[in-house]
């Protein structure tokens, strides 16, 4: 069987062992639940209950009139305990939420019933269904997916891929998913294919994952328009511009978007949720989380309710085994570290991941030998070792006439440098600056 | 649940084990094949000469950074390299004052007045025998035949004079041969750059576009390509000069370029200029064009289409 790849990436130790062959559990019902008002990439919502409030299961209790956005629904039945500032485990600061007290009765809001067949209604009905049900996408960028699935009348899509390649280490919830249930997987990408209006599906797994390969090619058997890809396990295998070059050999341009090159891209685990609004009426509330790690007694893929707390779920596993040295929300490569366990999971949390102090420790760096190693790891052809340095010395323009802005931040560059030397961080900072920069200047 | 102090850094949280001491001792261990060689077909004379190079080379680097009160880098390996390097330049039979002088110009000129580690825009082992050439030209030329210290022809001096016997290919292959110590076995140093490229340590495309660029250009010139790929210096300039980091392209296409530079040059030199031998002077220069290289080989931008 052929297997498709992308040019460029590096190696990584993928840790998956830890959690691979455990089924998903059913966290314990949390006592308390924290929502953030800004779960996606688009505008926060608003508010739509007070402290004091009852709440039930599914109940929508936060939207904005905003194109980009997508509505909150409350995860348990309860009483609204406060709505106050709490920090955001992605934006690293404090955002308001809505703090819900659970009854523990599960009672379920009116609105929460099966729709019904996907086919049964119109383009629009099913984009506004998925809306309201406050789809986003579970990869981690937690875009709305309503939104995704609207691209501009002029854009033509004749393809949609469904990333379950899960590059990342540790984290295997995507892949107990297609494991679990595979039919809801093709089930939620045949709903999107439909609001897209596209005839080609696609979904792409790295071959480190052969029992997935295995369920979604059985239940994909008699779907002549949806096949099943093999990818080489090569990360970032599964960020949407290597996916889309590894198995359709397009190459979104510098600064554009899937639907530029006529994709679209979503997650597996978006696809599972979008089955549920059909076939269970759920809205979003609940998503699998992979809390693994070193550091903790035992790890394990959960079925988590929005909001939960990562403390919670730690304490679930046994708590640490060792000190913890790093609390991680998502993957080792693209994660992103937290100051306290005292945030809540929030839709686009893949994992919990806790490093023991020696994983954290990332050492002194040493000086750039220029072995090019980050040259040849880079998946988008910059060079990183020219635009690092630059951005080290805060030579931003120098960085910006390299073209810093294509990169993706998918951390090769960082994690093969023998100096240890921060590539991706520096970067990083440079992105922002030049931005800023630009934002300032008025240009766009 | 208990507050624990943790690290709060920005992704990647992952990174290699391989950090540069370990390359540096990967390269180490690739050029022992050769040393080896060096004391079977040179004898002891090689050996010491080999130690008081790597000994000066990390002693120089130590007492400069201790002088000028910078971190002493010793650990990392590369000093060992340099001095190891410059050492295979040498003929058996050196005074020991030449690797002596030559690993401090190496390490002090070359490599920490530049800079230190990373900076250095020449080879420092390749630069420091350039010098070493140019002050004392006797003690540099007076190469040793192999199992004697009589002081003999080397194959490249007999194919630009004509004049003497040029040894069998094998005898050329197994280093059995008069030459710098450490160059004579192609054998030994192609076995220890198979390491190197299985390890990841260097890349494949330098060694063999000059490798390949001095086989087309002999045999378009009417030359026996095979004796020219295993006489003189090519064999260790071009597994292992020409993939030092450092003064090398980052690029793949520049490496390529690379390649081929130090291949024409290498030829042009052996065929029709003053020395015998080009490997020197075709890798310095080509570390000199480096950066020019670099800078004109960027990559296509992924997903960048030029307007027809």
């Amino acid at each position: 069987m052929e297997r498709r790849t992308f040019p460029g990436g590096v190696h990584v130790p993928h840790f998956k062992e830890l959690t691979e062959h455990k089924p998903i559990v059913r966290a314990r019902e949390p006592k308390r639940i924290v929502l953030p008002l800004s779960q996606h990439t688009g505008a926060p919502c608003e508010p739509l209950v007070r402290e004091g409030d009852q709440v039930k299961l599914g109940q929508k209790i936060g939207a904005s009139e905003a194109f980009v956005s997508a509505p909150i629904h409350s995860s348990v039945s309860g009483t609204v305990a406060s709505v106050q500032p709490f920090i955001h485990p992605a934006l690293g600061r404090q955002v308001l939420s809505i703090i819900i007290d659970s009854d523990g009765q599960d009672s379920v809001h009116e609105e929460v019933r099966p729709k019904g067949d996907y086919a049964s209604f119109s383009v629009d009905e099913v984009k506004r269904i998925i809306r309201e049900a406050g789809i986003v996408g579970l990869g981690g960028a937690a875009f709305p997916t309503a939104v995704k699935v609207s691209p501009p009348k002029e854009k033509r899509i004749d393809a949609y891929i469904l990333n379950g390649a899960e590059c990342e280490p540790f984290l295997t919830a995507d892949h107990r998913i297609m494991l679990e249930r595979p039919e809801d997987v093709l089930y939620g990408l045949k709903v999107l294919m439909y609001a897209v209006g596209v005839q080609n599906g696609y979904i792409c797994i790295e071959d480190n994952k052969p029992d997935a390969l295995r369920e979604m090619r059985k239940v994909a058997a008699n779907e002549p328009s949806i096949k099943v890809i093999e990818l080489k396990t090569r990360y970032p295998q599964g960020s949407e511009k290597q996916i889309i070059k590894a198995v359709l050999n397009r190459e979104v341009p510098p600064g554009g978007l899937p639907f530029d090159v006529g994709v679209m891209v979503s997650n597996v685990g978006t696809a599972a949720a979008v089955a549920d609004v059909f076939k269970k009426g759920l809205p979003l509330v609940e998503r699998v989380v992979t809390v693994t790690g070193h550091a903790l007694v035992d790890q394990q893929n959960f079925q988590v309710k929005i909001g939960t707390l990562f403390s919670d779920l730690i304490d679930q596993v046994g708590g640490y085994k060792v000190e913890p040295g790093k609390i991680i929300m998502g993957g080792p490569m693209m994660g992103i570290a937290q100051m306290t366990a005292e945030v809540p999971v929030i839709k686009g949390t893949s994992g919990i991941l806790v490093l023991t102090r020696q994983q954290a420790d990332w050492g002194e760096p040493s000086p750039c030998i220029k072995c090019a190693k980050c040259v040849d790891a880079c998946p988008v052809n910059l060079l990183p070792v020219f635009i690092g340095g630059y951005a080290e010395r805060e030579m931003y323009d120098v960085a910006e006439s390299m073209n810093a802005l294509d990169c993706i931040e998918c951390g090769c560059c960082a994690y093969v440098c023998p100096a240890r030397r921060p590539l991706t961080q520096a970067i990083r900072i440079a992105k922002w600056e030049i931005n800023e920069r630009r934002r300032k200047c008025g240009k766009k | 649940m208990a507050d624990y102090k943790v690290v709060v850094s920005s992704s990647p949280h992952l990174k290699t084990a391989v950090t540069t001491p370990i390359l540096m001792r990967d390269v180490v261990i690739a050029l022992l094949p050769a040393a080896l060689a060096a004391i079977v077909f040179f004898g002891m004379n090689a050996l010491t000469v080999m130690l008081v190079s790597v000994v000066s080379a990390v002693a120089s680097e130590a007492l400069f950074q201790k002088i000028t009160g910078k971190a002493v880098t010793i650990g990392d390996f590369s000093a060992v390299v340099t001095g190891l390097l410059l050492a295979f330049n040498l003929p058996a039979s050196v005074p020991l004052w030449i690797p002596v002088v030559g690993s401090a110009f190496a390490m002090i000129i070359v490599k920490q007045l530049f800079g230190g580690l990373g900076q250095n825009f020449l080879n420092p082992a390749l630069a420091a025998r350039a010098v070493l050439l140019a002050s004392w030209p006797a003690h540099l030329t007076a190469v040793v035949g192999p199992f004697d210290v009589k002081t003999t022809a080397t194959a490249l001096v007999v194919m630009k004079t004509g004049q003497g016997q040029i040894p069998s290919l094998f005898d050329m292959f197994i280093g059995n041969m008069a030459g710098q110590l450490g160059e004579t076995s192609a054998l030994a140093l192609i076995i220890g750059a198979l390491y190197l490229l299985a390890r990841k340590v260097i890349d494949w495309r330098t060694p063999v576009s000059y490798l390949g660029t001095v086989f087309v250009l002999t045999a378009l010139f009417g030359r026996d390509p095979l004796s020219h790929l295993l006489a003189g210096g090519l064999m260790l300039g071009a597994l292992f000069m020409a993939t030092d980091y450092v003064t090398t392209p980052v690029t793949k296409k520049g490496r390529i370029i690379f390649g081929v530079g130090a291949g024409l040059i290498t030829v042009l030199i052996r065929l029709y200029g003053g020395y015998p031998e080009g490997v020197t002077y075709a890798i310095l220069l080509m570390n000199i064009a480096t950066p020019l290289i670099d800078r004109f080989t960027v990559p296509r931008r992924f997903g960048y289409v030029k307007r027809s």
